[in-house]
């Protein structure tokens, strides 16, 4: 995405409606392109998988840290309903003095190793449990990364420098499924604009949930490439880029995708 | 939770889980020996001369082009098998192409499309691996397919008429 297209998009932002990603392809969430009988199944309190991780998490909510002292209910509520649900619908975020993008998971980490040393590794179950609970409270929230000013300008087209580099034996870039043949299929499996407002999510194809790192890692694999790291600062990257091409997509996690 | 959510959902994990079991299948996804790469000629973009002077077998490339884990044609193009469920609709159709095309001309494309066509997203099967970026550790100087199965995809390609 160049400058003038993601001012274009912070101007859409704006004003507040729905906008398209570009002015030929109508913004979509991967709820769009899902079967019938997987959109029921996320509609469904009963029947969506996702919801064993968000009380999964919501447990790890209220658990003591190793150490034995505090909780993140202590400061977040028991329902975590003292997080601020606009806020959360804005990750991941620019960091102005590390300079560098923070994921949720990287906050909810990076909260437990300041207060108890009891960080957790990135896509570690536990951790991904509590990023679904967390991100589960903004529900119906539009996602609204923050893209203003030069520096985030800057990583957002470094971030799609990497969706457009091709990668792995199938060669292929993100952008050529996910923008260019969203909509077609392969092997049979629709392929959608890999929008992020659905993450973490609930996999059908792998039987487990993926938060949006571990999803890329997984489409990394799909090409037969070397994924990025998990904590690598090329994958936060290709996050904040993806989230910030979801903005004004109303949350669904967890929602449940192929 | 009420039945019939029960029944979506033994049915939808029981899908998810067999393609998962059969991605897993030893059988099909060890890796065979890495091999030395073998030079080509292009001549009008055509690739006349079989790949390493190997002779293709024509069955067992129709079972190469159909596996999930070794050449996924039908990942990607339709083919005419009924015992094919699910195709992809990113490539154009290869049902009919021996019957289309010069040998030579299909020998190209499948060996590496993008060397006169940079814009293409056709996976170079036989791309000089130097030219890959980011390889998976496990196919680092690894061609996707090898010389061999190459030629047998091709000798299945000139079959179908
Ligand atoms: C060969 C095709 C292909 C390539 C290349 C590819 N993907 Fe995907 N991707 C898929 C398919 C198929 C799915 C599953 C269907 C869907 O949700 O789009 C998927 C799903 C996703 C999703 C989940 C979308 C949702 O709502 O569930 C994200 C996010 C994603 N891909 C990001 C990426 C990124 C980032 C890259 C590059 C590093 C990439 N993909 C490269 C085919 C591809
Ligand atoms: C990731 C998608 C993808 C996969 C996998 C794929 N192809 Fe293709 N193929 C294409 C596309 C797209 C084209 C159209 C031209 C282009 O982009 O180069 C094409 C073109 C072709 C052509 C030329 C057809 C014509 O009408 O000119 C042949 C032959 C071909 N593919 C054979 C194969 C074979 C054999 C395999 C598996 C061993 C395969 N393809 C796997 C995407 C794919």
């Amino acid at each position: 995405m160049n400058g003038i297209a993601i001012r274009a998009l912070v101007v859409c932002t704006l004003l507040g409606g729905s906008f398209a990603q570009s002015a030929s392809a109508e913004q979509l969430s991967g709820y769009a392109f899902v079967k019938d009988e997987t959109r029921a199944m996320q509609d469904d309190d009963f029947a969506n998988p996702g919801l064993i991780a968000v009380e999964t998490g919501a447990a790890l909510f209220t658990t003591p840290f190793r150490d034995g002292g505090g909780t993140c209910a202590e400061c977040h509520g028991s329902e975590g309903e003292k997080l601020d649900v606009q806020r959360i619908a804005a990750y991941p975020v620019y960091d102005a003095e590390t300079k560098s993008i923070v994921t949720l998971q990287d906050r909810i980490s990076g909260c437990r190793s300041k207060i108890a040393n009891d960080a957790l590794p990135a896509n570690h179950r536990d951790l991904m449990a509590l990023e679904t609970f967390v991100r589960n409270r903004a529900h119906g929230v539009p996602v609204s990364v923050d893209t203003e000013g030069a520096e985030r300008q800057a990583l957002l087209e470094r971030g799609e420098v990497l969706y457009e580099t091709r990668y792995g034996l199938i060669d292929m870039s993100c952008h050529v499924c996910h923008t260019v043949y969203a909509g077609q299929y392969v092997r049979g499996q629709k392929i959608s604009q890999g929008q992020t407002n659905g993450f973490p999510a609930y996999r059908l194809g792998t039987g487990e949930m993926a938060n949006l790192n571990l999803r890329i890692i997984q489409c990394m694999n799909l090409m037969r490439a070397e994924p990025f790291r998990a904590d690598s600062e090329e994958i936060k990257l290709l996050e904040y880029f993806l989230s910030a091409r979801s903005n004004g997509l109303p949350i669904e996690t967890p929602a449940v995708r192929y | 939770m009420n039945p019939a959510a029960k029944a979506i959902i033994a049915v939808l994990l029981g899908a998810a889980l067999c393609r998962v079991g059969a991605a897993a299948d030893p059988a099909s996804s060890a890796l065979p020996m890495v091999e030395s790469y073998c030079q080509w000629q292009q001549t009008d973009l055509m690739i006349n001369e079989p790949l390493c002077g190997l002779k293709g077998d024509a069955q067992r490339g129709r079972a190469i082009a159909t596996d999930g884990n070794r050449g996924n044609c039908v990942a990607c193009h339709n083919m005419p098998f009924a015992d094919v469920e699910a195709y992809g609709t990113i490539g154009p159709s290869l049902a009919g192409i021996g019957g289309r095309y010069p040998e030579g001309y299909i020998r190209m494309r499948v060996v590496d499309t993008k060397s006169f066509n940079p814009a293409s997203i056709m996976p170079g099967y036989y791309r000089d691996p130097a030219k890959i970026h980011r390889p998976a550790t496990a196919y680092v100087g690894r061609t996707f397919l090898t010389a061999q199965q190459v030629e047998d995809v091709i000798a299945f390609l000139m079959t179908m008429k």
